[in-house]
């Protein structure tokens, strides 16, 4: 069914006020889509950028009263193209530019053509590795997620005028040092590719970090990770990699009702399995099974077999130590970083005993000292010992280092018990 | 096509301990690193070594002090200007560079004519 099908079929939801959920569904489908298109026709990603944000800004105050016009990805790139052109006109340094454009007529098919998705050249582009991780972060979720400046700001914790400008700064480097909007071939495709995964990866756990957190959010970074985790594993359906990450996060986000609940965080163990989402685990082990069969194995895969695990179980006391750890064991052949290494520790309590946890947890203190999950591991390893009041200091100085309010209750609740 | 500098940044203690027979094999080196550019579809359009980092000095609002603009163990000892398709391209190249005592920083160069 396409778009104008879709509008006749829901005439009375497109004419009445739309929800932000709705708006943000919306335009994360559009956003790339016309920054990618308006790249091309523009040659310049900064000003395409730019023009599709005003756009969408004035799409968010007209459609919040007004409702979803039948066909969105026309409005708003109708009004990006006008942005664009408004701009080029206003500015002198854009004017000789504008005598080189090609008639905006000609870049019509935009949505709905069939043609190639030219969402993950720009998605490839906004994390090339010659940019910074925070800036990849932020410009992926302009100028792919379609989110405005203060929602980065508000999801990511972050102050606006920071956020702003690591954009900026990321856009004039794509166009002053000539980093191409493409797909990479060849032995540099692995890489890069991974790169992009962290990136949705990062963005997924932002969006932990803010969950609980007592913050403003409109909008949350889990719905967006996920969302672009399924275009890049549909769109690339022979990388392995890019299946076992959207199965990695398929699975935590079918947790997150039993994660957090009332604004308080559960642990793993101690999570109501009715609470999961049986359906979204059943996707993710499809998934996952799709990804092997690719024969290509990695750590987003590992990850996500870690998680698979775990989805296994009719309770905490259920859980297949024994696979969990040989899987920790094959994932740091591709990740030696301490994270990995920590949370491998708490397999390794399970299946060697707590002193051999304690001792791996030990060796990675000069890396993870000032990470508050590493004294409330070492704290959990120092309780099972019996080593009551070192356990109690260690967990006295992960509610010190935590910044998340809904963490810091549930380290509360520990002190105190 | 845009011009990229790679500036080759190197610890001077990696050439000052250099036997007599190493120098061809660092000759060597970046002849195969000219040929490998046009190899991949670039081209070289400059390039210099420079005189050790002990000849260098600095001037600042015209007051002159010896030593680097920036005192670090890695210093700037030669350069190359390539052509390339694009920055990946770019990288590309870059990575051929001879740089065994240290690594190379990759620039785009700045083009008058546009100012976009």
């Amino acid at each position: 069914m396409d778009e104008t099908d879709a509008a006749a079929a829901e005439p009375r939801r497109t004419r009445a006020a739309a929800s932000d959920r709705l708006l943000a569904t919306v335009i994360r489908e559009e956003s790339a889509r016309i920054v990618a298109a308006l790249t091309r026709w523009l040659g310049s990603l900064d000003l395409a950028e730019e023009s599709a944000a005003e756009a969408i800004e004035e799409a968010v105050r007209q459609w919040r009263t007004r409702g979803v016009p039948p066909n969105p990805g026309a409005w708003l790139t109708q009004a990006a193209r006008h942005n664009a052109l408004d701009r080029l006109r206003r500015e002198k340094r854009y004017r000789e530019k504008l005598t080189l454009l090609a008639d905006p007529a000609e870049i019509e098919p935009l949505t709905g053509t069939g043609e190639v998705d030219e969402r993950l050249p720009l998605l490839f582009g906004c994390c090339h590795p010659a940019i910074s991780p925070d800036a990849q972060l932020a410009l992926t979720l302009r100028a792919i997620c379609g989110l405005t400046t203060p929602q980065i700001a508000r999801a990511t914790l972050t102050p606006e005028s920071t956020v702003a400008q690591r954009i900026v700064r990321a856009k004039r480097k794509i166009g002053a040092a000539g980093i191409p909007l493409r797909i990479p071939e060849g032995s540099e495709r692995a890489a890069r590719l991974d790169i992009v995964l962290t990136v949705v990866s990062v963005m997924y756990s932002e969006a932990h970090l803010v969950a609980g957190g007592d913050a403003g959010a409109d909008r949350d970074l889990a719905d967006d990770a996920l969302w672009l985790a399924r275009v890049v594993a549909l769109e690339l359906p022979r990388e392995a990699e890019a299946q076992g990450l959207l199965a990695l996060l398929l699975f935590h986000r079918a947790r997150e009702g039993a994660r957090a609940v009332d604004g308080e965080l559960v642990l793993l163990a101690d999570q109501d399995r009715s609470r999961w989402d049986r359906r979204m685990i059943a996707e993710a082990q499809v998934v996952l099974e799709k990804a092997a069969m690719l024969r290509r194995p990695g750590r987003w895969q590992l990850h996500a077999a870690i998680a698979a695990c775990h989805s296994d179980t009719r309770d905490g006391g259920d859980t297949d130590w024994l696979q969990v750890l040989t899987l920790y064991d094959m994932l740091l052949a591709y990740d030696r970083s301490p994270i990995v290494r920590l949370n491998r520790t708490v397999a390794l309590a399970e299946v060697d005993g707590p002193q051999a946890a304690l001792n791996e947890v030990d060796a990675l203190r000069p890396a993870l000292t000032g990470y508050h999950l590493w004294h409330a591991v070492r704290a959990r390893m120092l309780r099972l010992l019996g080593r009551r009041d070192e356990a109690m200091a260690a967990d006295l100085r992960a509610l010190e280092l935590t910044a998340n309010d809904a963490e810091r209750r549930l380290l509360e609740a520990r002190v105190q018990c | 096509m845009s011009q990229y500098a790679i500036l080759i940044y190197e610890d001077p203690a990696y050439y000052e301990t250099l036997p007599p027979e190493g120098w061809g094999a660092v000759v060597e080196a970046h002849n195969e690193f000219t040929k490998g550019v046009v190899e991949h579809g670039g081209s070289i359009t400059g390039g210099e070594a420079l005189k050790p980092v002990t000849t260098a000095l600095t001037i600042k609002v015209g007051k002159v002090t010896d030593g680097p603009f920036v005192e670090s163990k890695e210093v700037l000892l030669g350069y190359y200007t390539v052509e390339a398709r694009d920055l990946d391209h770019a990288i590309e190249l870059a990575k051929l560079a001879p740089a065994t005592g240290g690594g190379v920083e990759l620039r785009p160069l700045h083009d008058p004519s546009s100012p976009l």
